[in-house]
């Protein structure tokens, strides 16, 4: 207990005690050590980064120009279209393939089935390349589609696990007041599985939020394609590493916000009493392992 | 229809580059994630920082960014090997992250009580590990893993793009050769579904001999 009081935040793990006077020093000293070999790992890419000459004035001047920062921009904004329709749409996708795979009605079940196994065992870039190249759609309408036909297929998984892990008495209790099927669904399970699942939900789509990226891959004019046009302009002299040190930041800062996000939600529908009956996900994507119990 | 016939043998070397991408690719995620999931859970602080940054800034990087970075980032600094390695080191570190969390939350799955009653039987750390921890964390982690590699599997289509050989990169060859683009994605998709099909079943039939129900 005392153990405990003394050093709050350390907790014993299956795998160490709380270390004692001895080993806590030892610790500290392994903390040096290895700080040090970080930093020094840190300071030989530094050098390096300076010793091709990825520092130079004319390398980083393009980003002062105005017409180079709204190139950037227009490739955000487009990276951001892209991720708003895909959401929506596989949003809806998902829901309407849940509700499929819930139906009693057996064709629609194993239409719903085929469907859903079926895109979530493909390559997502397979299904975009097949829009955009057989199917000659434009970059955005493929990436979107392939986008939807993807994250609708694991949205409809995570839909119907939220449902099916409210508590059997809502469903029975629903019933017994005379509710019908789709009421039943509508009013009790259904409000009670998107909370649960919302974490979930939310780590799906920043899922979507990367994949925009594949766009790159089919000449969507997204953010990695504006990178791209700068960093192989000769008049800057190839400012390649200085685009991926402004792009990265960005791409990784606004995923990290929305995972940060799909964690807070998952915080705070835990302390919610409206999710007493059933158990909310962890923040985290949706699987894609096909047949896995649960 | 014809196209598989007349070209297997592209479809067959194509079907290769993917399946040796997904094992290599594998394998260094394995190891990296071990590694990484020791560092989340060593009693040293500086270890822990390093293997949070390292899956949090991994998680959110989309994976095409990281390809476009390594496969045309590294050669700036001297550092030139065939594309098929850097694909190999980008899916690789990048599905690290999600088989160090996988672990990590299976490591977390096992109750203290059982670390703790092994210590008092008076087992070292390694033997607490090895023999105590370790195998009822596997257990837990067959599932996350087997969808990890799936992913992997399915991620090794953007090396294609890079110009690696692999599955989806032999539709530019094909097409170029006049034939049926829709006919040819039906077998690329074919290739990935017997792929991911056999990763999934190999991971159900250990999820079957070693998985628990819980």
């Amino acid at each position: 207990m005392t153990a405990h009081a003394l050093h709050g935040d350390l907790e014993s793990t299956a795998l160490y005690d709380l270390p004692g006077p001895r080993t806590r020093r030892r610790h500290f000293l392994y903390g040096i050590a290895s700080t040090v070999v970080i930093l020094g790992l840190l300071a030989w890419l530094l050098y390096l980064l300076f010793d091709t000459e990825q520092f130079t004035a004319a390398k980083w001047s393009p980003f002062t120009y105005k017409g180079i920062q709204e190139l950037l921009l227009r490739g955000l904004g487009n990276t951001l279209k892209a991720f708003l329709y895909a959401s929506v749409f596989s949003l809806v996708l998902g829901t309407v393939l849940a509700a499929g795979r819930l139906s009693v009605h057996r064709p629609v079940h194993w239409a719903a089935t085929l469907c859903v196994e079926f895109f979530r065992a493909m390559p997502v870039l397979v299904m975009i390349f097949f829009i955009f190249i057989a199917l000659k759609v434009q970059p955005l309408p493929a990436l979107v589609a392939g986008l939807t036909l993807y994250n609708g297929s694991v949205l409809a998984e995570v839909f119907r696990t939220g449902i099916n892990s409210v508590d059997r008495g809502q469903r029975e209790a629903a019933y017994a007041l005379g509710m019908r099927k789709t009421q039943v669904m509508t009013f009790v399970l259904a409000p009670q599985a998107v909370r649960a699942m919302l974490p979930t939900i939310i780590s799906q789509l920043v899922v979507a939020l990367k994949d925009t990226s594949l766009g790159y891959l089919i000449t969507y004019e997204e953010f990695l394609h504006a990178g791209k046009l700068i960093a192989s302009n000769l008049d800057y002299d190839l400012p390649f590493i200085p685009v991926v040190m402004i792009i990265s930041p960005i791409y990784i800062g606004m995923c990290m916000l929305l995972s940060w996000f799909a964690g807070w939600v998952a915080r705070f529908e835990r302390s919610s009493p409206k999710t007493e009956a059933v158990d909310v996900a962890e923040a985290g994507p949706g699987t894609v392992l096909p047949g896995e119990p649960r | 229809m014809y196209v598989l016939t007349e070209n297997f043998s592209l479809y067959w070397q194509g079907f290769l580059g993917t399946v040796q991408l997904t094992v290599y690719a594998s394998l260094l995620a394995l190891v990296l994630g071990f590694v990484m999931a020791s560092f989340r859970v060593a009693p040293v602080g500086s270890f822990r920082v390093f293997g949070t940054v390292w899956v949090t800034v991994l998680r959110n990087t989309p994976l095409t960014l990281l390809f476009f970075a390594v496969l045309l980032g590294l050669p700036r600094f001297g550092l030139v090997l065939p594309f098929q390695v850097f694909a190999v080191l980008a899916l690789g570190c990048y599905t690290s992250a999600f088989i160090c969390e996988a672990l990590r939350s299976g490591i977390n799955t096992v109750p203290k009580g059982q670390g703790e009653a092994s210590r008092s039987l008076g087992m070292t750390f390694t033997q607490t590990l090895g023999s105590v921890v370790l195998p009822q964390a596997f257990r837990s982690v067959i599932p996350p893993i087997g969808s990890t590699l799936i992913a992997l599997a399915k991620n090794s289509a953007i090396a294609g793009a890079f110009s690696v050989t692999e599955l989806l990169g032999t539709y530019k060859t094909l097409s170029e050769l006049g034939y049926n683009i829709i006919w040819t994605f039906v077998w690329i998709a074919v290739g990935y579904l017997i792929i991911t099909l056999s990763i999934s079943a190999l991971f159900n039939v250990l999820e079957k001999r070693w998985g628990i129900t819980r």
